[in-house]
């Protein structure tokens, strides 16, 4: 067994003109939270989909589970939850995380624990029979990353997981991949969020495509001689900006 | 097992969905009502017709039940056709007659040409009776008077004889007395010849109907062609918009970062959505046999099979034509282009009498098949035979349709 749950190397990716990856390089080893942080537009959301193997790369390949990507089967073993809130409004949550569990493949004896456990993480077990239409939009959130727990996957992939979530629910969320995390799964996790970035293990800032910088949050502050991750962020971006100047 | 996870899903989204399931059930009955009583009595048009110094003879042979007659006292057409706003205007001058249309409703128009033709032909043979009864009243008179003269004569011959006989006997001449006796009985036989008078034959028709009966009407014809257009317009409608909102809202983008492969959402639809297709189908056909009394000479399962087929035509188009719109409305948009066109290849306006390029086009409308298979059963009984070609192309529209959305669907995930 690998003990490295995602390996890519040298991404590259373009729409039309724009290079929105390039040359990008990610390792993610077990029981780890990696986090992606970067402007919008940087080409986040864009790496997680090569990853998940929704979008084809240019160049580069792409790893998960030791399996090339894309990859059909593999998908059920990663998490994901997608930046906006894909969720069946007509439906209850209760049938939201039953659809995606069969999808998943979750087998029928397990689903209803699976369901228990996913919204007792997100804390919606009181509100699992009502209509998605009714909910807030943080509870959609939690909804949508409940439904990226229904399989119990090895590897989440999270877009934006904190967006529109109040201070102290994402305390507990934060605690709870801390826990899972423990037990030996990870997690990729984009976020623009600086003090969510400080509670990663592992950071990688992305703009305009670029990995600018990567290491641990205490390793990448020593680096840049700053005391936040936000200065970091700033710093790495000027510094980038110049360079563009100078070329 | 995942393709029913979302037949399933399609099910509850569309049970809890009360307007468009209403939609669907209810607007093609309520549709096809309206139809029913629009089109069952066209006979009561009525044409109004002013007329000005016409012999009463032509005017009571065009005083039809169509036809309503106003006596005006102006010669100008024009001017009284638009003052009091009729559809026709007829004067005299001495034998010629002068009709005027307004023309603004053709049907009124040919209504009155109608009355107008057979009541000059009435009058023309009304005429032609009364000679012929004069000509009949001479003819009897001359025969009449032949009648006294051949009698005058066989009198005369017969009384000549008698007297010829009476002298022979007189004389005891008895071999002359026979042979005058013979002739005078030849002589009277003739005259009790009978007068036959030829009988006119007069025909009476009887009519025998192969389709329908004498109580067939447009609505009739009309309907196997609507049954498959209803089908075909709200599956391609619901089945277009629904995956239109899977598209915009990322849930199929959230669907297809699980497992799933792209033809097991493809084919959760086709059976989702054309198990409502089967429940709307059943539900119209059962309403127009049982309330509007609508004689089915085929068998209503082939009417069910094709509808079928139809609507999984409709379902594949809907989900491909939805990849070109971006919003529901553009989604509408389509309906012109796609959806009514083909109304009219389906069987309301004759195809074979269409201009060339035009049947062309035909042949390439899932309707036109759909509708021609659906009308040859219900109003010919046309067996599963006959309309299999018409079935097998649908399911080919289908097969094709089906493959290009699931290639289509590689656009949001590359496996």
């Amino acid at each position: 067994m690998a003990t490295d749950y995602v390996i890519a190397k040298q991404v590259s990716k373009h729409f039309g003109h724009q290079q929105v990856l390039n040359q990008i390089d990610l390792t993610l080893p077990a029981g780890m939270i990696y986090g992606l942080i970067g402007p919008s537009g940087a080409g986040k959301t864009t790496l997680i989909k090569s990853i998940l193997g929704m979008e084809a790369v240019d160049s580069g390949t792409v790893k998960v589970m030791d399996t090339v990507m894309p990859n059909r089967a593999v998908m059920a073993q990663v998490g994901y939850m997608a930046q906006s809130d894909a969720l069946y409004e007509t439906l209850t949550a209760r049938e939201n995380l039953t659809l995606f569990g069969q999808l998943m493949s979750v087998p029928k004896i397990k689903l209803a624990q699976m369901i228990d456990y996913a919204a007792g993480l997100v804390d919606l077990t009181s509100q699992l029979d009502k209509r998605v239409s009714g909910y807030s939009g943080g509870m959609k959130r939690r909804l949508s990353l409940a439904i990226a727990l229904i399989q119990d996957p090895q590897l989440l992939i999270l877009d934006e997981p904190t967006v529109g979530i109040d201070p102290e629910l994402r305390q507990q969320i934060w605690t709870e991949l801390n826990k899972l995390k423990d037990t030996g799964k990870s997690m990729l996790v984009t976020t623009h969020v600086m003090d969510e970035a400080e509670r990663c293990d592992y950071l990688m800032l992305i703009r305009h495509g670029i990995a600018l910088a990567e290491g641990t949050p205490a390793a990448l502050k020593q680096q840049y001689a700053v005391d936040t991750i936000e200065q970091v962020f700033l710093k790495a971006g000027r510094m980038q900006d110049a360079n563009d100047g100078n070329r | 097992m995942r393709m029913m996870a979302i037949v399933r899903r399609v099910f509850k989204q569309m049970l809890r969905d009360k307007r468009t399931l209403a939609l669907m059930f209810l607007a093609p009955l309520l549709i096809m009502t309206l139809m029913y009583f629009l089109f069952q009595n066209n006979t009561t048009q009525l044409a109004s017709l002013g007329v000005h110094h016409v012999d009463q003879s032509v005017v009571n042979v065009i005083d039809t039940k169509n036809v309503t007659i106003h006596h005006y006292d102006s010669s100008q057409a024009r001017k009284m056709i638009k003052q009091h706003d009729l559809d026709g205007y007829l004067t005299q001058k001495n034998g010629q007659l002068t009709i005027t249309y307004s023309n603004s409703n053709p049907t009124n128009t040919s209504l009155i040409k109608a009355s107008l033709q057979s009541g000059l032909v009435k009058l023309k043979m009304k005429t032609l009776v009364t000679v012929t009864k004069k000509q009949r009243a001479a003819l009897e008179s001359q025969q009449a008077a032949l009648k006294k003269l051949t009698a005058a004569q066989t009198q005369a011959t017969v009384t000549k004889l008698k007297t010829a006989i009476a002298q022979a006997q007189a004389r005891g001449d008895q071999a002359t007395a026979e042979k005058l006796q013979k002739q005078l009985k030849q002589a009277t036989a003739t005259t009790s010849s009978s007068t036959q008078s030829a009988k006119a034959t007069s025909y009476t028709t009887k009519s025998h109907y192969i389709y329908g009966s004498s109580d067939s009407t447009f609505f009739e014809s009309f309907l196997p062609a609507f049954l498959g257009f209803f089908v075909f317009f709200f599956v391609f409608l619901i089945s277009g918009v629904s995956l239109l909102n899977e598209r915009t809202t990322g849930t199929l983008s959230r669907l297809l970062a699980t497992p799933i492969r792209r033809s097991e959402i493809i084919m959760g639809y086709l059976i989702g959505y054309g198990g409502f297709a089967i429940i709307q189908t059943v539900l119209t056909v059962v309403f127009t046999i049982t309330v509007f009394k609508i004689h089915l000479v085929g068998s209503i399962w082939l009417v069910f099979l094709t509808n079928l087929l139809l609507a999984l035509v409709a379902l594949t188009l809907g989900i491909f034509i939805s990849t070109f719109a971006n919003s529901e409305f553009q989604m509408i948009q389509f309906i012109p282009l796609i959806v009514v066109p083909q109304i009219f290849f389906a069987g309301l306006v004759p195809v074979d009498g269409m201009a060339s390029w035009l049947q062309a086009i035909a042949h390439i409308m899932p309707l036109y098949y759909g509708a021609n298979a659906l009308t040859a059963v219900v109003t010919k009984g046309a067996g599963l035979g006959d309309i299999g070609v018409n079935l097998l192309i649908l399911v080919g529209f289908m097969v094709v349709l089906t493959m290009l959305n699931i290639v289509g669907m590689k656009r949001y995930r590359k496996v």
